[in-house]
């Protein structure tokens, strides 16, 4: 399946937008607050500059005639003191109202920020659940995850750190490159000379640099694998005797996720070096061509300190910038990544569905349903009697899977590829959600969450009684197992449910089921992992329970298939026969041989002697 | 035995646990200094290079003059340039220690961990031990290397500003220096305040990326349960205390950094006022005045530098100590320094003295009793196993199936009593001797990532091609391969997580015929595999059992049948012994277990169908 696309920048723009939705004043207040700081920032140096040249140095002002009309310059030449005590003032006042700015800039970032990533995450997170099953099965988890997490990162930095970053640069530098010009535009154009080439350097470096940082993370990645397989698999190490292979293989990869960072830290050496060479020529330059002007007379030593000041405070945003312009360009992979996630389609009911109760049977009538063009059932027939036992066998993509995740709506037939019925009713008129709710379905590899087995347990009906909780897990045989755990049912499941054994994962989620009390049950192949005796007291116990139940049961286990009202025997997608056990070990075929091979003579033999004995 | 929960850690400053880094530092000693040296002369640079504008002021500016300009401008470049050489000679030393000693440690806790026993394999998680090998190493020589080298240039420069004002106007230092303790004391206020609620959206966040686990792993599951909406519903619950929390932790920073920002502006309008006085009255010159404000602009960033360096420093304590912790912790089961001396240890084997093994063991009056307490499992108990035989043992799940297996592999030893290998108490030979011998087939098969072939190789390094694919083909393992897309060289996925269980279980039995082992476990799953594939295993068990000495921990009556000693478990001990037809015939528990678990009237009585 082709999971990388690229998006029209016009969807691009859109999903940004739609996200932004919402939290635009934080974003505005944010800009609006940073330019604020930027003006006030450039206000202090004029201030210094007007006390060197006017009050310290007795100069000559060339300032515009406004400013120059509020300045009561000769009051102020009279009292020098007096002066210095405004010009120290209004540097505080400048401050102050910088401390202002900053502060709500930041909190109004953080707020818009964190809106729209919720926003967008509340959003994927509802999305993929609402997914059909067929796309989770056709998407690598990891994958998913990846993109939920670290793709939403970089599209959140490049909208809220790097756009706005961008947007601050920007107006930090045309005030500042524009402050400069009017001041003495010879010197200015000394400074503005440096800005391509800082901005230009760390571009091309960052663009160059970032497919050696991909390299290294890849590295520590291989490199965390490695120890992480050495320690999952460490019985499999001492049992070989592989301890000194392991070391070498951890040593060779250790070595070489060092070495690739001590290159790269070569490099960036170099460019860190540059950076700060870049810089410092930057601010030499206007010192020492400064100078020359001020000793030509064509500039005063307040204008000096203030374009010293300027010019300085121009080098690091315009360095930084040029990092931020590179970095931006991997936002557009990341936004492709998750646009592809939100364009998928979710599942959706027709709208003249209905929510009725399950009842009569089941019926699938010339079903014939395949995946990707690959056939898995062909023209497959059968009837459920509402209230049976109903056992289906059949090998490794035989389809019996296929076929319940059928009955439960987890796919959908098509037009053409036959009917599934209960009780006369198209099960495509059935709400998926009423449908749903009425089979109880344990998948072949139940998923437990990082929940306490009381919850786990619970999850259908989180505020069910405790002795009907129990009640259930007696009859999946898991009560007393669970107890005997340290924290009884508040045990916490491990990811994946490592803590409990596969036996007892398998139970759990058969006990998770039971509580959902529904009509229909189906148990796909979910007592492999239990051994026969458990199976079949499970078996038992529910048969006492819900004696008016509808079973399915898929199993290898013939002690377990042979106690079904009737068997469904799948070959390569057909039905190759039903019956009842009687039936089917009355004639060859598939079921016939499988009960041989579990069921020796000589065990019956054994078993029969001491029947009698 | 090792305690799986995060234990305590020391919050006081521990000078022992520090000096426990000593040795991994002395290995990195010359260049660690050299790196200190170059940045404590950039920081002198650093200071130095505010004067030439005072200098370009007071003597061209102010003299009205232009003489020794290109002097001057070749002064000033030869700083700069010195500047950028010291950058980059720091730098590169600088991640040359970070990246080695890194390295250093991880290979030092991987080399210990290959020595540690399996019961402490069996109480600790896998994740607990990557966070130590991983992260707090890293984090540790990322420190050594950056932190300190930031404390000791933010130190110098510091230091060198203060000295450079306090020479040109002492006065004017005092102002500037009565500011230091006013920002030393806010960052010593917000920082730990910001560390804790960086470290909650830090914690959050791992919880939004566990919650895309569970939704995403367990979406088919959730759609089976219809709980999707409820399930949505607490993600926004999460999604909004993050927002919470993470605009919480920004607003204390964005109370702190302009703070900060403000003492040191009032700091430079002070400087402005009382050395515009000093100007007026002729005291000072204006270019002095300058570089005293550029100092004072320039000084507060260092101040916070060092006291954030400083806190994250100390908090490296935690990680030292998990570090050494683990390097603490001692093997369960060693070889004594004899038997090291004559057959080698893990690492460095001495091949050329093992003996042969024939794979005969007899358990000599042993009595066992697990490490972490509980009753002895095994009382004076005594049983040969001549070479070649095959037993069997059975029992209920979590009766104790394993303890017999882990004895004989010597991944425990007997509280009392002996094991004999070849009529050799096993103690008196390396580990690696007996685990070289020892073919251990799993319940869960554990493959690594790589290619089916490194896989099966694995078995025996110096194996041909042609020895692996006869290999797979003695377990009929090929079948797995003719599957795959490339073959013998298709990459079998993390910890084989692109096979299903019982393809990894046959390329788990061709590694084991490969590696030829005198003795072999085989601990036999019940897992979900269809007729097929479990004819095909049961093949290649019979191959694999072929003339050796091997332990089933079996489940199937028909590798039971097999066997050649039957031995039941009940309950953690041994409760019956004997085989197959003997056992039935006795009508003890093997017979109650044998007949429940396969008998179909049984079966049939009990759901009263």
């Amino acid at each position: 399946m082709e999971t990388e696309i690229k998006l029209p920048r016009r969807e691009k723009t859109g999903i940004i937008l739609h996200y932004l939705g919402g939290n635009w004043s934080f974003f505005i207040a944010a800009i609006a607050l940073a330019y604020l700081n930027t003006i006030c920032n450039a206000v202090i140096p004029q201030i210094i500059r007007i006390t060197v040249d006017g009050v310290l140095d007795m100069k000559e002002l060339r300032l515009p005639a406004l400013i120059q009309s509020l300045l009561p310059l000769e009051q102020l030449r009279a009292d020098p003191l007096r002066a210095l005590w405004l010009a120290a003032g209004g540097v505080a006042l400048a401050a102050a109202v910088r401390g202002v700015c900053i502060y709500g800039m930041r909190v109004n970032l953080a707020k818009g920020s964190e809106g729209f990533v919720k926003k967008i995450r509340d959003d994927l997170y509802g999305h993929i659940l609402r997914l059909s099953f067929d796309w989770h099965t056709s998407h690598a988890t990891g994958d998913v995850i990846q993109r939920c997490t670290s793709d939403v990162e970089v599209i959140r930095t490049f909208v809220c750190n790097q756009l706005m970053e961008v947007l601050r640069t920007v107006f930090v530098v045309v005030l500042y490159v524009g402050i400069m010009l009017s001041m003495n535009w010879r010197l200015a154009l000394v400074s503005i000379a440096f800005i391509p080439i800082s901005l230009l350097a760390s571009w091309v470096f960052y663009g160059k640099i970032s497919s050696r940082f991909l390299e290294a993370d890849q590295a520590e990645g291989a490199l965390t694998t490695c120890a992480q397989e050495n320690l999952t698999g460490v019985r499999v190490v001492r049992a070989f005797g592989r301890e000194r292979y392991e070391l070498d293989r951890f040593g060779e990869k250790n070595n070489h996720f060092s070495q690739l960072w001590v290159r790269l830290g070569k490099l960036l050496s170099i460019y860190w070096a540059s950076g700060a060479l870049i810089t410092c020529a930057q601010v030499m330059a206007v010192i020492v061509a400064g100078t020359v002007e001020c000793v030509n007379g064509g500039l005063s030593l307040g204008d000096f300190l203030a374009f010293v000041t300027y010019n300085s405070a121009l080098a690091w945003p315009v360095r930084s910038l040029g990092r931020v312009l590179s970095d931006m360009s991997k936002a557009g992979v990341s936004m492709d990544r998750v646009g592809y996630i939100l364009r998928a389609q979710e599942e959706q009911d027709d709208p003249g569905a209905q929510s009725t109760a399950l009842s009569g049977d089941i019926v699938f009538d010339h079903v014939t349903f395949g995946y990707e063009g690959q056939e898995v059932l062909k023209d497959v027939s059968f009837t459920i009697p509402w209230g049976s036992t109903f056992a289906i066998l059949g090998g490794t993509g035989s389809g019996k899977s296929t076929l319940v995740h059928l009955l439960d709506r987890l796919y959908d037939l098509k037009d053409g590829q036959g009917s599934i019925t209960i009780g006369g009713v198209d099960i495509r008129n059935i709400k998926r959600e009423t449908l749903r709710r009425q089979i109880g379905l344990v998948l072949q590899e139940p998923f437990l969450f990082s929940q306490t087995i009381k919850e786990n347990i619970a999850v259908t009906r989180p505020d069910v009684p405790e002795d009907e909780l129990r009640g259930c897990a007696g009859v999946a045989c898991v009560d007393e197992a669970i107890t005997e755990l340290a924290e009884g049912y508040d045990t916490v499941v491990g990811e994946r449910g490592v803590t409990l054994s596969g036996g007892q994962k398998q139970r759990v989620a058969i006990a998770r089921m039971l509580l959902q009390n529904a009509p229909l049950m189906i148990f796909d192949d979910s007592l492999s992992a239990v051994d026969a005796e458990t199976d079949a007291k499970i078996r038992a116990a529910l048969k006492q329970r819900m004696a008016d139940a509808t079973v399915i049961l898929i199993s290898h286990r013939v002690t377990t298939l042979m106690q079904a009202d009737k068997i469904l025997v799948l070959d390569g997608g057909r039905v190759a026969d039903v019956g009842s056990h009687a039936e089917l070990i009355s004639r060859p075929g598939i079921y016939k041989e499988i009960y041989d091979i579990q069921m020796s003579s000589d065990d019956r033999a054994l078993i029969q002697e001491r029947g009698n004995a | 035995m090792a305690a799986i929960d995060e234990q305590e850690y020391t919050k006081s400053f521990d000078l022992t646990i520090w000096k426990r880094l000593l040795p991994i530092l002395g290995r990195y000693k010359k260049i660690m200094v050299l790196m200190l040296l170059i940045n404590s002369l950039t920081a002198v640079v650093d200071v130095i290079i505010p004067l030439f504008q005072q200098y370009a002021i007071r003597h061209f500016i102010e003299g009205k003059t232009l003489d020794g300009l290109p002097a001057y401008v070749f002064a000033y470049a030869a700083a700069i340039l010195l500047e950028a050489a010291m950058v980059v000679g720091f730098a590169r030393r600088a991640m040359h220690v970070e990246m080695y000693m890194g390295r250093d440690m991880r290979q030092d806790l991987f080399r210990h961990l290959q020595t540690l026993s399996l019961s402490f394999y069996n109480v600790t998680p896998v994740g607990y031990l990557i966070t130590r090998v991983m992260n707090d190493t890293n984090r540790i020589a990322a420190n050594m290397a950056w932190s300190l080298t930031d404390m000791a240039w933010s130190l110098l420069y510091i230091l060198g500003a203060f000295g450079a004002m306090l020479v040109l106007n002492w006065r004017l230092a005092l102002v500037v220096i009565t500011v230091v303790p006013v920002i030393a004391l806010l960052t010593v206020y917000f920082e730990p305040r910001i560390l804790h609620w960086n470290r909650r959206v830090r914690k959050l966040n791992s919880k939004i990326t566990g919650a895309f686990n569970e939704g995403i792993g367990g979406a088919k599951t959730s759609k089976t349960l219809v709980i999707e909406e409820q399930s949505i519903g607490s993600f926004r619950e999460l999604t909004g205390s993050m927002r919470r929390s993470a605009v919480r932790a920004s607003r204390l920073n964005a109370v702190y950094i302009p703070l900060t920002l403000f003492f040191s502006s009032m700091t430079v309008a002070i400087v402005l006022l009382q050395g515009g006085y000093l100007v007026v009255d002729q005291v000072l010159d204006i270019a002095t005045l300058s570089v005293f404000v550029s100092y004072a602009m320039g000084i507060f960033e260092p101040i916070q530098a060092l006291a954030a360096n400083l806190a994250e420093f100390i908090a490296l304590q935690a990680s030292i100590e998990r570090v050494t912790g683990l390097m603490d912790e001692t093997p369960k089961i060693t070889d004594t320094p004899e038997v090291i001396e004559k057959y080698g240890d893990c690492f460095d084997p001495k091949r050329e003295n093992w003996e042969p093994i024939r794979g005969d063991i007899e358990f000599k009056d042993v009595t066992f009793r697990y490490p972490d307490g509980g009753d002895n499992v095994l009382e004076h108990f005594s049983l040969h196993i001549p070479a070649g035989t095959t037993v069997a043992i059975v029992g209920e799940t979590g009766a104790g199936k394993s303890t017999l297996v882990n004895l004989a592999c010597r991944f425990f030893e007997p509280t009392q009593g002996q094991i004999l290998i070849d009529g050799q108490d096993y103690r008196e030979r390396s580990q690696l001797w007996l685990h070289s011998s020892i073919g251990y087939v799993l319940q869960s098969p554990h493959l690594f990532s790589g290619t089916v072939r490194e896989n099966i190789r694995y078995g025996r390094l110096d194996a041909t091609d042609e020895e692996v694919e006869a290999a797979a083909r003695a377990v009929s393992a090929d079948t797995v391969v003719a599957k795959l897309e490339k073959g013998w060289d298709s990459d079998v996925g993390e910890g084989g997580d692109r096979l299903s269980t019982g393809e990894k279980q046959l390329i788990s039995f061709a590694r084991a015929v490969l590696a030829d082992p005198r003795i072999f476990v085989l601990d036999e799953a019940t897992s979900s595999i269809d007729t097929q594939t479990e004819q095909l295993i049961q093949q290649a068990i019979d191959h694999l059992l072929r003339d050796r000495t091997s332990f089933l921990i079996a489940h199937r009556l028909s590798t039971i049948r097999k066997a050649d000693m039957i031995l039941v478990v009940r309950d953690g001990k041994i409760v019956e012994q004997g085989t197959h037809e003997t056992l039935l015939r006795a009508k003890g528990y093997y017979h109650d277990l044998y007949s429940k678990q396969f008998a179909e009237e049984n079966a049939a009585k009990i759901l009263g169908a």
